[in-house]
């Protein structure tokens, strides 16, 4: 069996289109979990005690279940509830809410991580709430949770190729179909790896260089 | 001698345990006014309870005839004061940490004019100019943009100092802003406070140098299971005979270099 270049170089204006699905899904569904994920921490360290209660349901159920499961669910099930959602929509909204789920827990342990006394100072200095939480809490808690945050990115991008089972036309997607098309599994294999990777170590570079500017701020 | 501080029968607990019983202490303005004592005895809650960190049960705190936090009538009724008032008063205080807890990402400049730009609203440059102005003091102008993280704890200790300074508070707090530094280190902040003290600055300093309170305090306060056990001029306080409590508290320290006031 020869491994068919030529095909790959052929099918290119598909494998990159759904390459481009890819980092959009992926990009969007970041957002949307960075999104959920620090309202949620929010609402559970300020707000009243039953909601606290509410959400810790919510990242147990989400984070103790498959996102196949989920996205089946919210895609095939949804209906039934009145949620009727495109395949894309419907991939975005699920990968969003897993993901929030994950990013809940990072941004909750970095609220934690900022000492108490750093808030201290700058009550004393006279900072309204609102300048504490923007000028204070959140540059230092960026800084905690960057790790954590590139691990979930780097999860998060390989969880789009799930997307692929409800029919979104990503990388995962077009590749099987290429595969299956022309009988070129392996040609297939390799371009799902190498898109993905390459965009794993794109995320990981990012990343890196943003650890080691952010360095300097580490409390010592 | 007028008060900068007049503290009124003052308690606090947390949870079950009281951590101050009914304080009753003045604190004079234009001078330093040491407060020392075992761990555990409420130093350090009563220095947050000036600087309205923590809130007291009852009794009250004047801050030059203004009150701070809570009124009491004869009947011992407390009534919170207006949030924009009580910002005021506390305007006037400035707290520096065991914990320098300088903000991690700004540098020494920024540290010091954030609330400058921030509170005080002044435009970017005249901040950082008073913020340079604060950090020349302090001997430090040359590490105006280097990140706490790139200091050393005196270091970071003396820019803490400086951004409470920044503010021109009528009153410095101190709360054990020596106690997480090497001998060398502490050095180096003890001068800084001794030089606001010959400034004429209000100090109130929680410390457990009891050689530098002995010479820089005014007023030394010992307090003991969240009482003042006595207070006075150091020689008072020091000076023989002594309160039994205060000898055997003494006793600890005499071989950590406070033997020359025996």
């Amino acid at each position: 069996m020869n491994f068919d270049v030529g095909l790959l170089i052929a099918k290119a204006p598909e494998i990159l289109n759904a390459l481009g699905v890819t980092i959009m899904a992926w990009l969007i569904g970041l957002v949307g979990a960075c999104i959920i994920g620090f309202a949620v921490a929010v609402a559970r360290r300020y707000g009243p005690r039953w909601l606290n209660g509410l959400l810790f349901g919510y990242v147990e159920v989400f984070r103790g279940t498959p996102f196949l499961v989920q996205l089946f669910l919210l895609y095939f099930g949804g209906p039934y509830a009145g949620l009727s959602l495109d395949a894309l929509p419907a991939g975005l909204m699920a990968l969003s809410v897993y993901g929030g789920a994950y990013f809940s827990e990072v941004f909750r342990l970095g609220f934690e991580g900022v000492p108490r006394g750093h808030v201290e100072a700058a009550e004393c200095a006279g900072l309204s709430r609102g300048q504490i939480v923007a000028r204070i809490l959140l540059p230092e808690m960026a800084v905690l949770v960057l790790p954590a945050s590139v691990n979930l990115a780097v999860v998060l991008l390989k969880e789009t190729s799930v997307l692929s089972i409800i029919t979104v036309q990503e990388l995962t997607f077009t590749a099987s179909a290429i595969g299956t098309e022309f009988y070129a599994f392996v040609e297939a294999l390799f371009v799902l790896a190498l898109g993905y990777w390459g965009l794993v170590e794109f995320a990981a570079a990012l990343g890196r260089v943003a650890e080691r500017r952010l360095a300097r701020f580490a409390v010592s | 001698m007028t008060n900068a501080i007049s503290v009124k029968s003052l308690s606090k607990s947390f949870g079950k345990t009281q951590v101050l019983q009914k304080i009753n202490l003045e604190f004079p303005a234009g001078a330093a006014t040491c407060v020392i004592g075992p761990s555990g005895s409420g130093k350090s809650t009563l220095l947050r309870c000036l600087s309205f960190l923590e809130e007291p049960d009852s009794g009250t705190i004047e801050v030059f005839g203004e009150p701070l936090g809570f009124t009491e009538d004869a009947q011992g009724k407390r009534a919170r004061i207006a949030a924009a008032r009580l910002r005021k008063v506390r305007a006037g205080i400035g707290m520096v940490f065991q914990q320098f807890n300088l903000w991690p990402h700004m540098t020494a400049l920024g540290n010091v004019s954030a609330a400058l730009k921030l509170v005080r609203k002044l435009p970017r440059a005249e901040a950082e100019d008073r913020a340079m102005a604060q950090l020349t003091r302090i001997g430090l102008e040359a590490r105006a943009g280097h990140y706490p993280s790139q200091l050393s704890g005196g270091q970071q200790q003396r820019v803490a100092i400086a951004r409470a300074l920044a503010l021109e508070p009528k009153i410095m707090l101190f709360d054990e802003a020596t106690a997480s530094l090497d001998p060398e280190l502490t050095g180096e902040v003890l001068a800084v406070m001794r030089g606001l003290a010959e400034d004429g600055m209000t100090m109130v300093i929680v410390t457990h140098e009891i050689g530098f309170a002995a010479s820089i305090g005014r007023v030394i306060a010992f307090l003991d299971h969240g009482q003042v056990l006595t207070s006075g001029g150091p020689q008072e306080v020091f000076g023989k005979p002594r309160h039994p409590r205060i000898e055997q508290f003494l006793d600890t320290y005499l071989d950590r270099g406070a033997a020359m006031l025996i």
